[in-house]
Order: C-alpha cells, then sequence, then structure tokens
C-alpha cells in the first residue's frame, strides 16, 4: 500500500518485533470483542438456535426472504436503466452547444442532487396516490415513488458523471474529432460520450451499489422490500434480531458482488478510453457538491488533480 | 402566500430542520472521531489492526443506512433492551444519531485516507533525509498536506450526512421529511408548495457547507 510507504520506513528488527506482538495482542482483542457480542446475545436469549434456524430455514427463504429480494432488485433494476437514461439525457444537455439548455439541465440536475432521497420519495408517494390514480394503482404507489425518487437522485448524479467524465478526456480527442470535419454534437456523440462512458463503467456500478441501497428506504414509505419483509419474518416468529441480521447479510453480499463487478471492470476498460479509469468510492459518489467538476470519486489521482487544476478552467 | 404563512404558523418546519442539524452535528462529530480511529488502523502497519478496520469498512459501506437505523431501534432498543435516555424522544434521537454515526465513519475514514494518498512519496523522503523522524515527519510534512487534499471529500461525506439525517424517520425522530410528511397528509392541496418548502429548507442547508468546502480547498490548495 503506498500510504503506509509514505508514512512508515522498512521495520527493522526491533519494529518488526513489536509489530507481531501489537498483532497478536489486537487479534486476541477482536476475538474478546466478539465472545463479548456472544455473551451479551446470549444473556438476552438471542442464541437458541431456534431463533436462528427460523430466520434461515425454508419458510423464511421461501416466504419472506426471497420475496423481499425479489422486490428490491426489482425496484433496483428498474431504477438503474431509468437513471442511466435520464442521466444520459441529462448529461448530454448539461454539455449542450445552447447556453440556455445547459443552464435549464444544471438546474434541474443540482436541485435532484440538493435534495434528500426519502423527502422526494414521501412526495411523490403521495403524489402518486393523489392525482394518478388513473395511472397508478394507489396500492403500488409506494413501488412508483421508490422507483421514480431513485431515478431522479441517481440520474442527476449520473448526468454529472456523464459531464466529468466527458471533461476528463484529453482535449486532443475533441480536437481530433473537429479536425475530420464532425460537428461539436457529432464529436460528443461519437468520439467523447463513449470514451467517457467507458471511463464512468467503475463509478457508474458502484452508483448501482448506492441504488441498491437506498431502494431499502422504501421501508419507510410503506413499500415491501427486503427489510420490510425481514421485519415481517421477524415479528412472525419473534426473531426480530436475528431476520434482521440476516436480511443485513443479503444486502452485503448483493453489494459486494456489484462491487466485485465494478473493480473487475475497471480492471478490464483501463485500455478503451483514454480518459482515467477509476472505481470510486461506494458511496462517495452520492454527494452533492455545488461547484467542483469531478465529484464522483476522490481518489488519489483524482484528488490531486482537483488541487492541481487552475480554478479559472472552471465553469 | 397566506395559505403558506398558514403552514408556517401551523406546523413546526423549523423545529423539523433544526433536529435535521443536531442530529447531522452530532453524528458527524462522532462518526469524524471514529472515522479518524478507522483510518488510523488502516493504514497502521499492525497487519490485523489494518484488517479489522478494512472489514469493518467494507460491511458497513455495503449496509443500507435504513437498514442500520431500523436495527438501532428494533435490535438495540427493542431486542437488547439498550435505552439511552429516560426520555422517550431522546432515547430514539440518541439511536439514530449512533445509526448515523456508524453508517457514515468508514466514508470518513475513506476520505482520510485519500487525504493521506495524495502526499507523494517524495515528501515523506524528503522529510527523512533532512532527519525527521516519523512523527516529526508525520506532524510537519505529511498531516498538513493530507489534511488539505481531504477536505472535498470530507465536504462530499458531510452534505450526505446532512441529507441522511432523514432517515432519522425510520426510528421516528420528527424530523423535516416527517414533518413534510404530516403537512402533505392535511393539506394535501398544497402538496407541491409543502415539497418545494422542504427541498429548498435542505439546498439552504447544504449548498453553504459545498461552497465552503470548495472555497477551502481552493484557498489551501497544495501547489506541486
Amino acid at each position: 500500500m503506498s500510504n503506509q510507504y509514505v508514512l512508515f520506513d522498512a521495520p527493522g528488527p526491533r519494529a518488526k518485533r513489536i509489530t507481531r506482538m501489537l498483532n497478536v495482542l489486537v487479534a486476541l482483542g477482536i476475538i474478546a470483542i466478539f465472545v463479548w457480542i456472544y455473551q451479551v446475545l446470549a444473556e438476552h436469549g438471542q442464541m437458541k438456535p431456534s431463533l436462528w434456524w427460523n430466520a434461515i430455514n425454508f419458510n423464511a427463504w421461501s416466504n419472506y426472504l426471497l420475496p423481499g429480494v425479489q422486490f428490491t432488485l426489482q425496484a433496483a433494476a428498474i431504477a438503474v436503466v431509468t437513471s442511466v437514461v435520464f442521466g444520459l439525457g441529462f448529461g448530454f444537455l448539461r454539455l449542450a452547444p445552447f447556453r440556455v439548455i445547459r443552464w435549464v439541465a444544471m438546474v434541474i440536475v443540482e436541485f435532484f442532487r440538493a435534495v434528500p432521497v426519502l423527502v422526494l420519495m414521501v412526495f411523490l408517494h403521495f403524489f402518486f396516490s393523489q392525482f394518478l390514480t388513473s395511472y397508478i394503482d394507489p396500492r403500488n404507489s409506494a413501488y412508483y415513488a421508490v422507483i421514480v425518487a431513485l431515478t431522479l437522485y441517481n440520474g442527476a448524479v449520473i448526468a454529472e458523471l456523464v459531464r466529468s467524465g466527458v471533461r476528463s478526456l484529453p482535449k486532443g480527442q475533441r480536437e481530433a474529432a473537429l479536425a475530420v470535419g464532425m460537428t461539436a454534437t457529432k464529436s460528443l456523440r461519437l468520439v467523447e460520450v463513449p470514451q467517457a462512458l467507458v471511463a464512468m463503467l467503475p463509478s457508474l456500478v458502484s452508483q448501482f451499489v448506492i441504488i441498491l441501497k437506498d431502494s431499502a428506504l422504501g421501508y419507510i414509505i410503506g413499500f415491501a422490500e427486503l427489510l420490510r419483509y425481514a421485519r415481517h419474518l421477524g415479528s412472525g416468529y419473534g426473531n426480530i434480531l436475528q431476520a434482521m441480521v440476516v436480511g443485513a447479510i443479503i444486502f452485503i453480499v448483493m453489494n459486494f458482488v456489484l462491487v466485485w463487478v465494478a473493480q473487475a471492470l475497471s480492471r478490464r476498460l483501463s485500455s478503451r478510453t483514454s480518459g482515467s479509469v477509476e472505481v470510486g468510492i461506494p458511496g462517495m459518489a452520492q454527494m452533492a457538491v455545488v461547484a467542483p467538476d469531478d465529484d464522483e470519486a476522490p481518489t488519489a489521482t483524482q484528488a490531486q488533480a482537483m488541487i492541481n487544476r487552475n480554478p479559472s478552467e472552471r465553469e | 402566500m397566506e395559505d403558506i404563512l398558514y403552514l408556517f404558523e401551523q406546523y413546526p418546519i423549523f423545529e423539523g430542520f433544526w433536529t435535521n442539524i443536531q442530529l447531522a452535528i452530532w453524528a458527524s462529530i462522532a462518526a469524524f472521531i471514529f472515522g479518524v480511529v478507522l483510518a488510523l488502523f488502516r493504514v497502521s502497519p499492525v497487519r490485523s489492526l489494518s484488517w479489522l478496520s478494512a472489514a469493518f469498512i467494507n460491511v458497513v459501506r455495503n449496509t443500507p443506512l435504513t437498514v442500520l437505523v431500523v436495527m438501532s431501534v428494533l435490535v438495540l432498543w427493542g431486542q437488547l433492551q439498550i435505552n439511552m435516555h429516560s426520555n422517550f424522544e431522546m432515547n430514539f434521537f440518541i439511536l439514530a444519531t449512533i445509526a448515523l454515526s456508524v453508517y457514515h465513519a468508514p466514508f470518513f475514514a475513506e476520505a482520510i485516507r485519500s487525504g493521506v494518498n495524495t502526499v507523494p512519496v517524495g515528501q515523506a523522503e524528503a522529510a527523512r533525509s533532512i532527519g525527521l523522524g516519523f512523527f516529526p515527519a508525520a506532524r510537519l510534512i505529511i498531516f498538513p498536506q493530507a489534511i488539505r487534499g481531504a477536505i472535498t471529500p470530507i465536504g462530499n461525506t458531510l452534505i450526505a450526512l446532512i441529507k441522511n439525517t432523514t432517515v432519522a424517520a425510520a426510528a421516528s425522530v420528527t424530523e423535516a421529511s416527517g414533518v413534510m410528511k404530516t403537512m402533505i397528509e392535511f393539506n394535501p392541496n398544497f402538496m407541491i408548495a409543502i415539497f418545494l418548502i422542504i427541498a429548498i429548507g435542505f439546498s439552504l442547508i447544504v449548498i453553504p457547507v459545498g461552497l465552503l468546502t470548495t472555497w477551502l480547498s481552493d484557498k489551501l490548495a497544495v501547489t506541486r
């Protein structure tokens, strides 16, 4: 790890001895923490095998966990597709040759990035069940509210990813496209955005992790997803703790798979673009920052670029 | 216009936002301290410490915040009878703050680590070559540069945290999104105006933080 190199010299025999000793001590400490957690749980009667078994047996999976996973994945998958469409559309508008369009797109994108997803969800839930009853069955309004809120928020973030992806390409790409006679729009469509998309794919997949995680917000507005099903399971069999732990583990495993895909992608794609391919820190991308161009993944090189950048380059 | 004023008189809009701000203040302090500890563990040469920190960071980062908040109420309080405060509302407030802190600590840790990563190796080597030991080098050379590189990601995390305080609604804390829900329930005709009030309220809190971050990171930028 590079930061270890920055902070520490190569250890000598004494430092090695100390490190090894600390290593053992800390390992013992970790074991002690796990034992303590086990004891606390046992004291409250949470370690009974039947409680855990009821959270992972056939009944739990077929009636609670799998339906929950299905609804979570369904909402997240639809939101992934729609937010990519929204993001690409607004990403293009953010780069449009007309200032008015750019400006309107910017206001819309910044608005949806600044509003908490939950606020958007609660509002859309009421909005759908009040005004769109002829299109959307009121019983499904929570489901659609989750999808649309995730789309608007994550689409806005993806629009920014597209824009910063195009911005981070070497200037020569655009100049070459213009030199062979393409118009600005054509260069954007055929040369810049495709390369930016490849460069941003890992960050995009990290954004999908956020969509999957945020779909759990549907719990608050009454959309029956994994968390809600886990709670039903827990209250049905008196094993809330166990059901919640199992639900959380399922969420974590699903996200780990996505993160793994993102990392594999970034390794494979780095030769296919002139931009830099970096896996964002999942979750870092969700944040709205008002001015900087690249907020998607403040990794080492980008943070460096951010520092080096001349302020006048900004819009 | 009168109707809007009526809303402000009738419903605790400002109190709601104040709850969000309080949640954000306490959770960001706790999460930052926790995050510094995690980051120190993460970069330490002691293998088990950095393993522990990495495992914690990866697990928590991949858990939805809603799950943590719901667990803090249903599991910590409901099942394990951990009571934080005799006052019912205060208890939920503290539980939500704990969940928010635990969730955001890994993000602060990664922000700090990415700050350390912006410091070129040559800086540390130069510090060694003029005879500075580990602590003087860390204090005088590495840390001042690392903290500047970390400003932008820390600001991003802070903004996310402020917006995420709305999830405290899952722990039945009365904050702005909850107030919005009540307002819309009883005044469905002004639904859009109510939404805009809350949305603009959040923008007014979040935008200055973003501007401050940008200003600070520009002002303190390290020329290399």
